[in-house]
């Protein structure tokens, strides 16, 4: 059946899995009933091992659910070391449910697939072969994409349960204190992983730095963790974080930034103590530059910046620009150096961040988000997760999330080489245009016609370039024709989970 | 008609297509584009009928397109039709 | 000539099909497509077409689309100048300009072309690049050589070279060739140019130098990158004062108008053409700062 983003959801899956279709971004005033972990009993004197053969013999069964964090990003070492145990000892029908995938677990995951090790996959996103791989049918069971906010909720409220949760962790003392900042692999906020750390009912930390006990400040807290393995290295510093943030010098991410920056300060929420949130690609850092031009002209501070952080934004917290940095998660080197040495960038972890099923997440309380896109439709609808292509290569992240702001910009170029940015229908829907205000393209601004107050605000600035969304659309098409259509087979590789746990997209098997 | 000389045009940068022209029979296009899946036959289109407009009907053609708009598959196509009949400095204006 | 902001002019390079597809986002008054030095001599050809099959197919919005084609004396000085009147370019720039026979041959080989093309006699315009010392002592009888005559334009690079010097940052150097040029512009009534600055990373050194040439009185920068567009638009942004002046001149305007008056008088003055001309050139730049309303009122900062 179609749900209210005009997407088919078949009705197998529907039934099968107890599924809900989207029905609205407004989440309203739901009782939930929250779950709680199992908890083996000790006084935790045993609990550093060398074997993580051992641990994973003890601990991991047919038809379990693994999970990992991707704080190491493209430096990771734990998961694939982890998963080569695994799949060697004969393991099957595992769920696993990783905050997200990086690139470097690709292989592993296709390898693991391939054995049977793993049967289901939940993820904020997958790329490359593994992406390729899964587009192509190479699961059987379709793969639930989740927001890092629905992660959160799902955790919660039991729909993942993880059975055994294997964190890397940059320091960690004997019985299990540690934290995301010190260490030759350290990466700042451990954010997405303390809800594993939280509602695993085994939690095994991975650590190549023993730390004398009591070990502080403690993000994961020895309550929480059932072993300590010493392990040789549990990430490559120089591929954690990108090092030094490079400001963008393309004149067309420039344009957009600027003209991003335009929206912002004439909207009504450029205002003292307002807050806001970017992403970490080269637009959204000169946006950053921008904001800070702008913040200093006219005498503005933030109350807080919220997010996954950047050098660019821990700089604004040091210049007295923005009070408070909220940090799930940090995109470099700058970003997570600065974490340990500045009390007002506060780790915060998915659940406050994020989740929907909240007593008020701080996503709630945003007023301005700043997001990316790989399409975006004349309903304002946006993709993240499938390229134009139809084949998954995005992660749905904080996307959902972060657009329940007060004024969500989606800034784009129109066209990425011969790709238009700007189409009729998204291949595939992730967050809904309903909580979509603004698009920022190079050739011009769109406002959702559903915010009046805001087109009635940007009609008076003179030199802002407003256009309809169909107009952006069309003059993207024309510039770079008409693509043929994607062929799907009619089978399901993935599910697109809305925050709240419904589904506003089912992605196809490519027909090849 | 065929061509006088192998000819190459375009380059490989972003948003260029680079183009080779040999001898055949027919026009056999080789086509290796990230776009193929959705402007595959439109980009092949584009070449053949530029190509047929300077009478060339015998070519192999080997185009690498780094997303290449049609005005640009067009130009190259221009340029290395022109190249392969040795006549770029004597335009067709007629095909212009 | 018709009168038009020409702030800056942005080199886009003619075989770049990149920079030539996206040369129309960055709001340059002029855009300039080069198929002189940016091209190779092996590529000469494969420009031509590009930039030919661009200006046919690629919305510039309404930037005014100049080509620089090849010297006068190359062998691809005549097949350039056809292809670019064919595609319905608005201005042919030529290079290494030293007398006004070059711009007459120029202007004769376009009415060929015009005539050839079914394209209406003198559509074409055409401006020149003053690059040599021949060149500046030649500047006014350039500027007078053709009604089509939209601008000159200082080329330093190789001025300085024949000038037997190099670029330094006070520009001590270019004082006199600019002073001829725009002198010879501004008694030809046409536009005036100046050099491109190429040091991207020298910010304060352009800053002064655009500051230096609007205050001289030139009409734009010739620039090689789109993010020099929104600097040289910050130089050229009108005073409040300089508005407000603007303002009371267009109303007095309209007042002589609406009592059919020939006269316009301001403050019991008589208004003069001369300032009429500076206000409308104001209340451009205004308008093209953002700094004027619908309603045509200023917009207090």
């Amino acid at each position: 059946m179609k749900n209210n983003v005009g997407r088919e959801i078949p009705d197998e899956i529907l039934n099968e899995k107890g599924y809900k279709t989207f029905k609205s971004v407004d989440i309203g005033n739901p009782d939930k009933q929250r779950v709680a972990p199992k908890v083996s009993v000790t006084t935790g004197d045993n609990k550093v091992v060398d074997s993580l053969e051992d641990v994973v013999k003890n601990n991991v069964k047919d038809g379990m659910t693994i999970s990992f964090h991707h704080h190491f990003r493209e430096g990771d070492f734990v998961f694939n070391k982890v998963m080569d145990i695994i799949i060697n000892s004969g393991i099957k029908d595992l769920t696993l449910a990783p905050s997200s995938l990086t690139n470097v677990m690709n292989d592993k995951v296709v390898e693991a697939i391939k054995a049977g090790t793993i049967t289901n996959i939940t993820s904020s996103g997958m790329r490359g072969s593994l992406g390729e791989a899964v587009s192509h049918g190479l699961l059987k069971n379709p793969v639930i994409f989740r927001s890092h906010g629905n992660r959160a909720r799902s955790i919660e409220e039991g729909e993942i349960k993880i059975d055994v949760a294997f964190l890397g962790v940059p320091n960690a003392d004997r019985l299990g204190n540690a934290n995301g900042m010190d260490g030759d692999a350290a990466f700042g906020s451990l954010g997405y992983a303390l809800m594993d750390a939280n509602y695993a009912n085994k939690v095994v930390l991975l650590t190549d730095n023993l730390v004398d006990y009591p070990n502080t400040p403690a993000s994961i807290k020895q309550t929480q963790v059932d072993y300590v393995v010493k392990v040789d290295k549990v990430g490559d510093p120089d591929r954690i974080g990108t090092g030094a943030t490079r400001f963008t010098k393309n004149p067309k991410d420039l344009q957009i930034a600027k003209m991003v920056n335009d929206v912002i300060i004439h909207s009504p929420y450029f205002k003292q103590g307002f807050s806001f949130q970017t992403g970490s690609g080269g637009a959204a850092l000169a946006v950053a530059r921008f904001l800070r031009q702008s913040m200093i002209d006219n005498d503005i501070k933030a109350s807080f910046a919220l997010g996954g952080i950047t050098k660019p934004i821990v700089d604004l917290l040091e210049e007295g620009l923005v009070n408070k940095v909220m940090d799930v998660q940090d995109f470099d080197k700058g970003a997570a150096g600065s974490m340990k040495s500045n009390k007002n960038q506060q780790e915060i972890d998915a659940s406050w961040y994020a989740d929907p099923d909240n007593k008020g997440a701080m996503v709630d309380q945003l007023d301005v988000a700043i997001l990316s896109a790989l399409e975006i439709d004349t309903d304002f609808n946006v993709n993240v997760m499938t390229g134009s292509n139809g084949v998954i290569r995005g992660a749905v992240g904080g996307h959902q999330d972060a657009a329940t702001s007060k004024m969500t910009i989606i800034s784009a170029p129109l066209t990425r080489g011969r790709i238009a940015t700007v189409v009729p229908k998204v291949s595939t829907v992730v967050t809904p245009g309903d909580s979509i205000d603004v698009l920022v393209t190079e050739v011009g601004i769109a406002v959702n016609p559903k915010r009046k107050d805001l087109v009635e605000a940007f009609k008076k600035v003179p030199g802002l370039p407003l256009v309809s969304i169909d107009e952006l659309q069309k003059r993207a098409e024309k510039i770079v024709g008409k693509p043929e259509e994607i062929q799907y087979t009619d089978r399901t590789v993935a599910l697109v989970e809305y925050r709240d746990g419904t589904l506003v997209d089912a992605i196809k098997e490519i027909k090849d | 008609m065929g061509i006088k000389e192998t000819a190459l045009a375009g380059t490989l940068e972003s948003s260029d297509i680079q183009i080779t022209l040999s001898e055949g029979s027919g026009i056999d296009i080789d086509l290796d584009s990230s776009v193929e899946a959705l402007y595959g036959d439109q980009i092949k289109k584009v070449i053949t009928d530029t190509l047929n407009k300077y009478g060339i009907t015998d070519a192999k053609v080997k185009a690498v397109d780094k997303g290449a708009l049609d005005c640009v598959v067009k130009a190259r196509t221009m340029a290395v039709a022109q190249r392969a009949l040795g006549t770029t400095e004597e335009p067709n204006w007629e095909v212009l | 000539m018709e009168e038009r902001l020409r702030r800056t002019m942005m080199f886009v390079p003619g075989n770049n099909s990149g920079m030539v597809k996206d040369a129309g986002v960055y709001g340059a008054d002029s855009i300039m497509f080069d198929l002189e030095d940016s091209v190779s001599m092996d590529q000469k050809d494969a420009a031509r077409i590009l930039v030919y099959e661009a200006l046919q197919t690629q919305d510039y919005g309404n930037a005014e689309l100049v080509v620089r084609v090849n010297g006068i004396d190359s062998p691809f000085f005549r097949s350039d100048v056809f292809a670019m009147v064919k595609a319905g370019i608005q201005v042919i720039r030529l290079p290494k300009v030293e007398s006004a026979q070059m711009m007459k041959d120029l202007v004769s080989t376009i009415e060929e072309a015009e005539k050839k093309f079914g394209i209406k006699v003198g559509t074409t315009h055409v401006m020149a690049a003053i690059e040599s010392a021949r060149g500046v002592m030649k500047c006014l009888e350039i500027a007078e050589s053709s009604d089509r005559m939209i601008g000159l334009a200082l080329s330093a690079e190789d001025y300085t070279t024949d000038m037997k010097t190099h670029r330094y940052p006070d520009g001590a150097e270019l004082e006199f060739a600019r002073n001829m040029i725009l002198h010879a512009a501004r008694a030809a009534g046409i536009a005036a140019f100046d050099t491109v600055f190429t040091n991207m990373n020298d910010i304060d050194g352009f800053m002064c130098e655009t500051k230096h040439i609007h205050q001289l009185g030139f009409d734009g920068k010739s620039l090689v990158n789109p993010r020099q567009i929104d600097m040289v638009n910050s130089v050229f942004v009108p005073t409040k004062k300089e508005i407000e002046n603007a303002l009371d001149v267009e109303a007095a305007i309209e007042e002589a108008k609406t009592k059919g008056s020939g006269v316009i008088s301001m403050n019991g003055q008589m208004v003069d053409r001369p300032v009429v001309l500076r206000a409308q050139r104001v209340m451009r730049l205004a308008k093209a700062s953002h700094l004027i309303n619908e309603e045509g009122e200023y917009i207090e900062e």
